[in-house]
């Protein structure tokens, strides 16, 4: 960004300033020897015009909304509207979890993000016998359309955007939502919001897959095609790093990772015959917050960076939109602390400023007390204002981009997406991103930097305020949130009336349906749709799935 | 001759590894505090053996019983603690098997712990515990 000329001059005042730093140091020598992003990149005692010299504004950073899109996917960004404020929940029962988005709609919220319960995300029904313990627990329980019904009931499906976290049955999960749309009177046109529908990364770090990897990546390619055509405004993927950096790695293996994901799934689409621009632009991301204020906005400037080249260069995509990388960001459920709870405030408030100084769509606030347990509405409520101080008090969304031009972001940034496409390169040679998960490398890579983190905690090299420097005496929290029990028992019973009262003969009839199409090619779009709507149980259909794809089993890297 | 001085070795001079069972009960898929432990338990010179995801108690306990265990260590994210815990210890019983020590972790309630230990689950370990911690606990349970 500067001529040779200036350069020169500035090169000679470093030397300078270098000389009359080593007189200070000799007096006082800083904290440490060196210092480093939680990534290990070295940070340096001051970043100037030389630390970026090699950028180039056009080229490298461009303006808001334009490509590379490094400084924001629209021109206006926050100064159009704000992005969007998204708290995950869900838990026991539909009716229960209902109540809790209807609150949150009241506090402000702008759209619905839906936690499923473990027995939903891995294709349970609630009576199956894996499901005891965990019905309700993590999130709210769907076993029929009945249940989706339930869960948005008074909640009018064009106004608001909804986020569900579902994965490995997000196909049948998806078609209950749009019949349920359908009750209401809306149509698929005016459905706006996302599924995850991320099978990778759950092989990688999540851990709920149910069939193996190709039936996945059909399914996965399914809902691409049929959403370009029924449902244009659906993001059919939310392709996430944050699971990959709460299992443990660093942010630019979170990047890298999530990236090659991408790569895998816009190659499964290309092979399944869709066209790029038909279907890229619906392809969303998700990413963590973590600790490392200016490395998680850098993180976040690079993988707009890096995701526009990848599509304009390797995939030759011509709409803009297929270039943008759109993203939602929660904050890291892992830097937060039992000990100290409180101090898991400030925690978020930084992370979340990160993610909107690195331009994030949507976000997510942690709570305070979820060392403990689901979040208690009081804390969910704190996290909730969080965003909105950042947003109307704090001034920070009245520009794109604020840090665009600081000579250590931009550092950062470049440094951030070299290192990735390093990995990105590797995974390549691998064979690709579902090869590399195959042979365990990405969870090997994940695994170590999770233990060399851990060690560094307990060696006090990485401090956490209250938990390993300036401890107190702790008194347990109070007003936790507790899912009742009694929640799996209505929602067997539930079950057991719904079957008996259901038509068994359509049901018997679409499950057969669902078994050719899945043992042939064609989309199974239109089967789920077809089945859900006569209640047949999510688990009946996965079942079914699971006869005919099998099931996945990992590989061990311990 | 080496083979039996070995074999002498294992017999009566080095004191036998301890060995860990590392199990994630339930459908929980967060195992980065189990990997992490398994890892520490390693370098602190156990013989650790883990069971990956999605672990029935059942198939806990008949590999405990299995490899011989002399501890159990198990690992729940999900709040499906309340039962998979309880069913684990009820099943060692029933086998048994009562000589295993059994430990938890996870994200458990501070008031959940009193019922857990009263099952038989010597200690809960939360989060930020350091993996120091839990080596010193399981040496000096399993030596007594």
């Amino acid at each position: 960004m500067y001529d040779s000329k200036k350069l020169k001059k500035i090169e000679k005042s470093s030397v300078a300033w270098a000389e009359k730093t080593q007189k200070v140091l000799d007096k006082r020598p800083e904290r440490k020897q060196s210092f480093q992003t939680l990534s290990g990149i070295p940070v340096e005692r001051v970043y100037d015009p030389l630390s970026v010299h090699e950028c180039e504004y056009v080229k490298d950073l461009g303006f808001p909304g334009s490509y590379p899109y490094t400084r924001g996917v629209q021109p206006t960004m926050y100064r159009g509207r704000f992005w969007t404020m998204r708290q995950y929940a869900g838990f026991a029962s539909a009716e229960e979890s209902n109540k809790r988005y209807k609150y949150l709609l009241e506090q402000g919220q702008t759209g619905l993000s839906v936690a499923f319960d473990l027995p939903t995300q891995i294709g349970y029904d609630s009576d199956h016998p894996m499901a005891r313990g965990e019905v309700g627990k993590v999130g709210v329980a769907i076993d029929t359309l009945g249940d989706m019904e339930a869960l948005f009931d008074g909640i009018p499906l064009d106004k608001v955007s909804t986020s569900m976290t579902i994965n490995a049955p997000a196909a049948i999960l998806l078609a209950m939502y749009v019949q349920t749309a359908d009750k209401q009177g809306v149509g698929c046109k005016k459905l706006k919001g996302t599924i995850q529908n991320d099978i990778l990364k759950e092989y990688a770090a999540r851990g709920t897959y149910i069939f193996p990897p190709a039936p996945s990546m059909r399914l996965i390619t399914d809902i691409f095609a049929f959403c370009s055509q029924y449902i244009p405004s659906w993001n059919t993927i939310s392709i996430s790093g944050y699971h990959i950096r709460e299992a443990g790695s660093t942010a630019v293996q979170e990047l890298a990772f999530t990236l090659a994901n991408g790569i895998a799934y816009v190659e499964a689409a290309l092979q399944a015959g869709l066209k790029v621009d038909d279907f890229a632009p619906r392809l969303s991301f998700f990413f963590n917050a973590h600790l490392d204020f200016f490395e998680e906005i850098a993180k976040f400037r690079a993988a707009r960076r890096l995701w526009a080249k990848i599509m304009k260069e390797r995939f030759g995509a011509k709409s803009p939109k297929s270039l943008m990388l759109r993203f939602h960001t929660q904050t890291a459920g892992c830097t937060l602390t039992a000990q100290q709870p409180q101090n898991n405030v400030i925690r978020v408030t930084l992370q979340a400023l990160s993610a909107v100084l690195g331009g994030t769509q949507s976000l997510h606030t942690n709570s305070m007390d979820e060392a403990f347990s689901l979040p208690s509405e009081d804390a969910v409520q704190i996290a909730v204002r969080t965003q909105q101080v950042i947003a109307y008090e704090s001034g920070v969304a009245n520009t794109a981009d604020p840090l665009g031009g600081s000579f250590y972001v931009e550092h950062l940034t470049s440094e951030i997406e070299e290192r990735a496409q390093t990995y990105i390169d590797q995974i390549d040679e691998m064979g690709g991103a579902a090869a590399a998960i195959e042979q365990g490398y990405v969870q090997k890579e994940i695994q170590e930097s999770a233990y060399a983190y851990q060690k560094a905690v307990e060696a006090g090299e990485q401090i956490l305020v209250g938990l390993n420097k300036f401890q107190d005496e702790e008194v347990p929290p109070r007003n936790l949130l507790r899912v009742d029990t009694a929640v799996m028992e209505s929602q067997v019973a539930g079950l057991k009336q719904l079957k008996a009262k259901r038509d068994n003969v359509a049901v018997a009839t679409a499950i057969k349906k669902l078994k050719k199409s899945a043992r042939g090619n064609d989309n199974l779009m239109p089967p789920f749709m077809e089945a859900v709507k006569c209640y047949a149980t999510l688990g009946e259909i996965c079942d079914t799935l699971r006869d005919v794809f099998g099931e996945y089993t990992a590989v061990s890297t311990v | 001759m080496y083979l039996e001085s070995i074999l002498l070795c294992r017999r009566c001079k080095v004191p036998k590894k301890i060995r860990v069972l590392a199990a994630k009960p339930g459908l929980d898929g967060h195992d980065r505090g189990i990997k992490v432990i398994c890892c520490a338990l390693r370098d602190a010179g156990m013989e650790v053996i883990y069971t990956g995801l999605r672990q029935t108690p059942e198939q806990i306990v008949q590999a405990a019983i299995q490899e011989d265990v002399d501890v159990i260590g198990m690992s729940v994210l999900s709040g499906a603690h309340d039962y998979l815990f309880p069913r684990v210890m009820e099943l060692l019983k029933g086998a048994g098997a009562t000589d295993i020590i059994v430990i938890g972790g996870g994200i458990i309630p501070e008031e959940d712990i009193k019922s857990l230990r009263d099952v038989g689950i010597r200690a809960v370990f939360g989060p930020g515990t350091p993996t120091t911690d839990i080596v010193r606990f399981i040496k000096e349970t399993v030596s007594r």
